[in-house]
């Protein structure tokens, strides 16, 4: 039985050493988009001079809705935000305005962390988004990773190009680097705490870092819980929906 | 000798009357000169105190190396601590937290859409504190268009441009949108309670004035604030004593491994104000110098054609036993008296012509209309300033000119040769 297991084993490391970088991409994005997901998570955002911790909860369907409700800390809690397609609106309590949020202000921060609305926005599969190069593999402390180097498809994205270290285990992207056009290493993001989560393993923690800040320190977005493939009402996300 | 003299140039006006008025004019254009430079310099000092440095200004050391971003994140905190020992450290100064953000002002229509949307770079200033200053300062009895000044935390100000651009009325509930101290999304509805007139064309395209609570509840920024500034009580600016307390406070505040240290900037130190600092204290110097070689110029011109058409005269009182040093010193004293007068009438033609610009100001806004970007803070409207100094300084011109140009021309009197003075009067 234990040879068994060794054999597949082996041939599934060395089947996935076989896939081809198209391939790669597309096992990547499915693993960390679904039909659909509700989650609970709490980013940390270490600014220059505090520790800030925001918790929220999402309920996301495909790559074109999604609903956010901030939970805490208290000035946050109650600020609603909706994507739908390509338009987002966010909703504040104080003020009991919705805003739609475009043009610049989709480059400004989310809730102070190191990501932005676009970086929220853009979340189609990257197989759409990008044309993949497969640059090599890497060993790293005992776990094997392809490098693969992605260039825009289309004008206009935050990124024109990314690279990116996939886990050949886990296919996931467990570095990335994001790029500028002129090469300006503009972002990293990495992720650990991986779990088999209904039959796909994914990231417990995201740690994104603006590297034209000085001083980042990052953001953190840790996963508490998520839930894969829940059926959500399409009325989760009407615009009437942020008021309530 | 004086009485021959007085009787001389009210009797001959042909000697005195050109003279007196070219002294006049000179020394009126000298004094108006003096106190259109110093008006338009301390009106931009004061405007760019009010706007951007104080007379001094503290922030924290991270803030000023990027000021230019307004980095709230950055910003002073434990502001009340921190002013209220300044109130006893500086007495001489008066200290004042002041918020300066950007963001987008939105105006809802009836179901709380967008109707308009526009950039806005406000100010959060102490308003509504029982001793603030700050009216007086901004000088908005004069400046505020419509409406009433800011009586809650949540009124605001708006530029008169920037309403007309967003279509906003008094009363109006508009949101600031932009990030708080924590770089977070932040949304705030301010009320229009009043528009402004700033006259400092591009500025008030965008502006808008809150108070600092206000300015606080937006940005989250609780006892914190992006500057404190520092005014001397008689609001005038004394680089000398800013640059003192500047290097006190600074030498104080000298732990450089903390980015979050107290820093302490004079207005000279602002955007090229130095140079301007300086160009006004040598300025005097400078119009004084041309207006002197000019009047001695013209004087001196003036005195040999005079010397020519009293050629006659010299000879005569040479000949009746005048040394040539007695109708040189003649000649100067004449022109002592004429300068004298010159400067009287010149002085009281100057004053009043400065003070009626103090007063009234002349409107350069439609030169500035075109201007789209300015890193200087300059008003349209040019005042000139009535100094004390005006009322002396054209003694400089109006005397020393006049005596110097006839000391130049009445060097020929000593080039008469005394035995060819009677074969010229035989002629």
């Amino acid at each position: 039985m234990r040879h068994i297991i060794l054999i597949l084993l082996i041939s599934s490391v060395l089947g996935q050493n076989d896939m081809t970088v198209e391939e790669i991409i597309k096992a990547m994005d499915n693993n960390l988009n679904a039909k659909s997901r509700v989650l609970t998570s709490k980013m940390v955002v270490h600014g220059r001079r505090a520790t800030r911790t925001i918790k929220s909860r999402n309920w996301v369907v495909g790559t074109d809705l999604a609903f956010t409700e901030y939970l805490s800390p208290p000035r946050e809690a109650g600020t609603k935000m909706l994507k739908v397609g390509d338009k987002l609106w966010t909703y504040s309590p104080q003020t009991d305005r919705v805003i739609q949020i475009s043009g610049h202000m989709l480059r400004q921060s989310v809730m102070g962390s190191d990501m932005s609305y676009n970086d929220m926005m853009e979340d189609q599969p990257l197989a759409d988004r990008y044309t993949t190069t497969l640059e090599g593999s890497i060993n790293i402390n005992g776990r094997d990773y392809w490098i693969v180097v992605m260039d825009a498809k289309r004008k206009g994205l935050s990124y024109p190009k990314r690279r990116a270290w996939i886990d050949k285990e886990y296919l996931l992207p467990m570095k990335e680097e994001l790029y500028a056009k002129s090469g300006k290493l503009l972002k990293t993001a990495t992720m650990d705490g991986i779990k088999k989560v209904q039959g796909r393993w994914f990231p417990s923690r995201f740690i994104f870092k603006d590297e034209l800040k000085r001083n980042s320190k990052g953001t953190e977005w840790i996963i508490e819980e998520i839930e894969f493939d829940r059926e959500i009402p399409d009325s989760r996300f009407l615009k009437a929906r942020l008021r309530k | 000798m004086l009485k021959f003299v007085l009787k001389g140039i009210l009797r001959d006006r042909s000697r005195s009357l050109f003279p007196i008025i070219v002294v006049s004019l000179i020394v009126a254009l000298v004094i108006f000169n003096r106190g259109f430079l110093v008006g338009t310099m301390n009106g931009m000092f004061r405007d760019t105190a009010v706007i951007s440095s104080g007379h001094v200004k503290i922030m924290t050391h991270a803030y000023q190396e990027e000021s230019q971003l307004l980095p709230n994140d950055l910003a002073l905190m434990n502001v009340d601590e921190i002013v209220e020992i300044l109130h006893v450290v500086y007495p001489d100064y008066f200290w004042s937290p002041k918020i300066s953000f950007a963001g987008l002002l939105d105006l809802p229509d009836d179901q709380g859409e967008t109707k308009s949307q526009g950039p806005v770079m406000a100010y959060g200033v102490d308003f509504l504190s029982q001793d603030s200053r700050q009216y007086e300062l901004w000088e908005l009895e004069k400046r505020i268009v419509s409406g009433r000044m800011i009586q809650n935390v949540d009124d605001a100000l708006v530029g008169t441009k920037l309403a007309e651009k967003l279509g906003l009325s008094l009363g109006d509930q508009v949101t600031y949108i932009g990030t708080t101290m924590n770089n977070a999304f932040t949304t705030f509805n301010f009320t229009v309670v009043g528009t402004f007139n700033l006259g400092m064309g591009p500025l008030d395209k965008q502006m808008m004035l809150v108070d600092i609570d206000g300015a606080r509840m937006a940005l989250d920024m609780d006892d914190s604030a992006s500057e404190i500034l520092g005014f001397k009580h008689d609001l005038y600016y004394d680089d000398k004593s800013s640059i003192k307390i500047r290097d006190q406070f600074n030498a104080s505040h000298s732990d450089t491994t903390d980015i979050f240290r107290s820093s302490m900037i004079a207005l000279r130190d602002a955007n090229q104000m130095g140079t301007m600092i300086d160009l006004v204290d040598i300025s005097v110097f400078i119009i004084l110098g041309i207006f002197l070689l000019i009047a001695m110029i013209v004087l001196w011109n003036m005195g040999i054609m005079s010397g020519l058409r009293r050629y006659g005269e010299m000879g005569i009182r040479l000949a009746m036993g005048e040394t040539k040093g007695q109708v040189y010193r003649s000649l100067i004293l004449e022109s002592v008296i004429i300068g004298t007068i010159g400067t009287i009438f010149g002085t009281l033609i100057g004053l009043p012509l400065t003070y009626y610009v103090q007063e009234v100001g002349i409107d350069y806004s439609a030169a500035f209309e075109n201007l789209n970007t300015s890193t200087l803070i300059m008003s349209s409207v040019f005042y000139t300033k009535v100094t004390p100094d005006l009322y002396y300084i054209g003694i400089i011109p109006g005397i020393l000119a006049t005596v110097f140009g006839t000391m130049l021309a009445g060097r020929a009197i000593y080039k008469r040769e005394m035995a060819q003075l009677f074969k010229e009067l035989e002629t």
